[in-house]
């Protein structure tokens, strides 16, 4: 499992970076799959509302008020009309590609498995929505779905008489029967957006729509495809005859040869065995968890920072519990809690400059404490020489701060950039720990914990609290939002970092280091 | 934005939608040969009770509610179902349907496609839905002219003499 993940992820990754090429790395498009998702249904739902206007919802007459509105209002019907089926179709390849991104990234796993899992039914939902609008036009194509898909469900052991009876002759057919696909077709869509609400639920800020340059290019280019390339039907149905040449929609409509091909059995086998191993993906195997975040009472002021930015809701405030004069402590759900560290560097009491050697803070990882980071940085930077020296700092999911030391080099990871606090790279430049402290933080729109860049560069740029104190000197100061495979172009803005720190006149004459024990509790 | 970015954001826009444009249609998928046609055998029959019913005896009635006293008493289960199809002679469909519920005492149901060449056909169908050891209850014989791609949909119903071409 391992291995195909590192296969996939190497795949995601050339891809994430060619788009960066094109689009930049807030603005690719691999970042925001699931907001474009969004964008797409929300295509598909407001096109489909408005084609539901002008469909006749008879079986005789649907077919022609389709091609009316197809041919006789071709924009405010046809566009619309091919508007709703790529939008549609749009959608799956969204589904598709944040299917295999979420997974080749880990991204499943611990308290991820509930998102991951309300995400399965999802798919479920969006073909039946999508394969279900096909029945409405009323086609040959239409046809040859109706009677697939009611042979493929009378395999199973729940309907008495065969549904697929319904199609056996034109006179079999009725509009009772054509009115329940529609009240599919819609209710179905709109039992998607509960779902989609419950499979955000625990995702904080979830971002429902791309970025404007996204939104506008990729609605001309759905406004383009559609009028360039119109979606058109086939001949009217006619069950007197067997539709026999289709032009498929192989987004939505791949599963029908397959079901001619190895039969109804197999095929529910397959998809329903294929859905559970999803859905046990998350446990596959089982995740040797981190210790969750803790708080420290005594240091927590009930400052609301952790909370602010915990991607994953997995911190609440709650009542004071300790009596001392504030009103709220956090506090963290273990279960939630991926021990990312953001809460961490978000904690203004997260201060490297205490003399006592736990350094303790209001939050803090039990595995990977700050005080630990403190004796890691320092241990890191003890073996650099020559000048200028510079501490990098990485994360455990991008570039490695490790994989970066080299000679003026000392590197330290962290469980994400945002884990930092600011005060460490005050204490690294204003204790002579370094000369130049360079932070690397997944791509921007790319962090595995979705804000940590976004909070760390707020953070140092004044933005966003805890801020980086204005004396720490900017020029010392060098970011890098890089991928895991980028190491190459990392170690080559280090180079450049390091030149321009050459140019810098010496820093003042620095207080010495305090004495850092060499092991810490 | 840079030229280059723009022209490289076109490109993926419009492979984008080259793509989700081709697969929305295409290929074609050829679902049924040109040169065939098909017989869409399918209907839903209750089969004959098994064991057959009898008159209740004045002892039998008087025990029962009177809203509940039926002249007969008819067992629940009924008897499985013989169908065959020939085409031209062949013997293409040989099945034996059984009675729906956990009783056996509903409907047996059928549904099946049978794919045949163009051309003048014999089709002879025939159903035995009762205790008989052998022959058929019901039996039709049609002489149709079938057309590439055509589909003929036969059901059955007791009521009006057997198998009918719907």
């Amino acid at each position: 499992m391992k291995a195909l993940k590192r296969f996939l992820a190497f795949g995601v990754e050339w891809l994430e970076r060619i788009f960066d090429v094109a689009f930049g790395q807030k603005n690719n498009p691999i970042h925001h799959l699931g907001a474009l998702g969004f964008l797409f249904f929300w295509v598909a739902f407001v096109s489909g509302v408005y084609l539901y206007i002008g469909l006749d919802t008879s079986v005789a007459k649907a077919f022609a008020s389709v091609e009316y509105m197809t041919h006789s209002v071709w924009f405010f019907g046809g566009v619309m009309r091919s508007l709703h089926r790529y939008g549609s179709d749009a959608i799956i390849a969204m589904l598709a590609v944040h299917l295999v991104r979420e997974f080749a990234h880990d991204r499943l796993r611990g308290p991820r498995w509930f998102t991951w899992v309300t995400g399965i039914p999802l798919i479920w939902l969006t073909y039946i929505a999508g394969i279900s609008g096909y029945w409405l036009v009323w086609d040959q194509l239409a046809q040859y779905i109706a009677v697939a898909t009611t042979e493929w469900l009378d395999w199973l052991p729940i309907f008495g008489e065969p549904i697929a009876r319904n199609f056996l002759a034109p006179s079999s057919l009725d509009d009772r029967f054509f009115t329940l696909m529609i009240f599919i077709h819609i209710a179905v869509p709109i039992m998607m957006v509960f779902v989609l609400w419950i499979h955000l639920q625990r995702v904080a800020r979830p971002e429902y729509l791309p970025s404007r340059v996204l939104t506008l290019g990729t609605m001309a280019m759905l406004i383009g495809l559609s009028i360039a390339y119109p979606a058109t039907s086939h001949a009217p149905a006619d069950l007197l005859t067997v539709p026999r040449t289709l032009k498929l929609d192989w987004w939505y409509l791949a599963i029908y040869p397959v079901i001619e091909k190895i039969g109804p059995g197999p095929t529910w086998y397959g998809l329903i065995g294929f859905s559970f191993l999803l859905m046990f993906l998350p446990w596959l195997p089982p995740l040797k968890r981190p210790a969750p975040a803790k708080v420290d009472l005594a240091y927590c002021n009930g400052c609301r920072r952790c909370v602010n930015d915990c991607p994953y809701n997995a911190i609440t405030m709650v009542p004071r519990s300790d009596g001392r004069p504030f009103l709220e402590e956090a506090k963290v759900d273990d279960d939630l809690c991926v021990s990312c560290g953001i809460c961490v560097g978000a904690c203004p009491t997260s201060i490297a400059f205490r003399t006592t050697t736990d350094l303790p803070t209001g939050i803090n990882l039990p595995d990977r404490s700050i005080a630990k980071l403190r004796q890691r940085m320092q241990k890191a930077m003890a073996g650099v020489r020559g000048g200028p020296r510079i501490l990098a700092l990485g994360c455990d999911n991008g570039v490695r701060g490790e994989s970066l030391a080299r000679e003026g080099v000392g590197g330290v990871s962290l469980p994400c950039i945002a884990a930092l606090p600011p005060s460490f790279i005050d204490y690294a430049l204003s204790r002579n720990l370094a000369d130049g402290v360079f932070i690397v933080g997944c791509a921007e729109g790319g962090c595995t914990n979705r804000y940590g860049v976004e909070w760390m560069r707020a953070r140092l740029e004044g933005e966003r609290d805890p801020r980086l104190r204005a004396r720490v000197p900017r020029e010392r100061l060098a970011t890098c939002w890089a991928r895991g495979p980028e190491c190459g172009r990392v170690a080559g803005e280090i180079r450049a970092f390091a030149d321009r720190l050459r140019l810098l006149p010496a820093p003042e004459k620095k207080p010495p280091l305090e004495r850092i024990p060499e092991t810490v509790p | 934005m840079s030229a280059v970015r723009f022209v490289l954001q076109g490109a993926f826009y419009v492979g984008f939608a080259v793509l989700i444009g081709y697969f929305a249609a295409s290929p074609s998928y050829r679902h049924f040969p040109d040169d065939m046609a098909e017989i869409k055998l399918s209907f839903s029959h209750g089969a004959q009770r098994k064991g057959g019913c009898r008159p209740r005896t004045q002892e039998e009635l008087a025990k029962l509610a009177p809203n509940m006293r039926t002249a007969q008493l008819c067992p629940r289960e009924r008897v499985p179902m013989l169908v065959e199809v020939e085409v031209d002679g062949t013997l293409v469909m040989r099945e034996t349907l059984h009675p729906t519920g956990l009783s056996r005492d509903g409907a047996a149901h059928a549904y099946r496609r049978l794919p045949v060449s163009t051309g003048p056909h014999i089709f002879t169908f025939r159903m035995r839905d009762s205790e008989r050891a052998d022959g058929f209850d019901f039996e039709k014989r049609l002489e149709l002219t079938m057309a590439a791609g055509q589909s003929v949909p036969v059901d059955f119903r007791s009521e009006w003499g057997g198998f009918i071409v719907r």
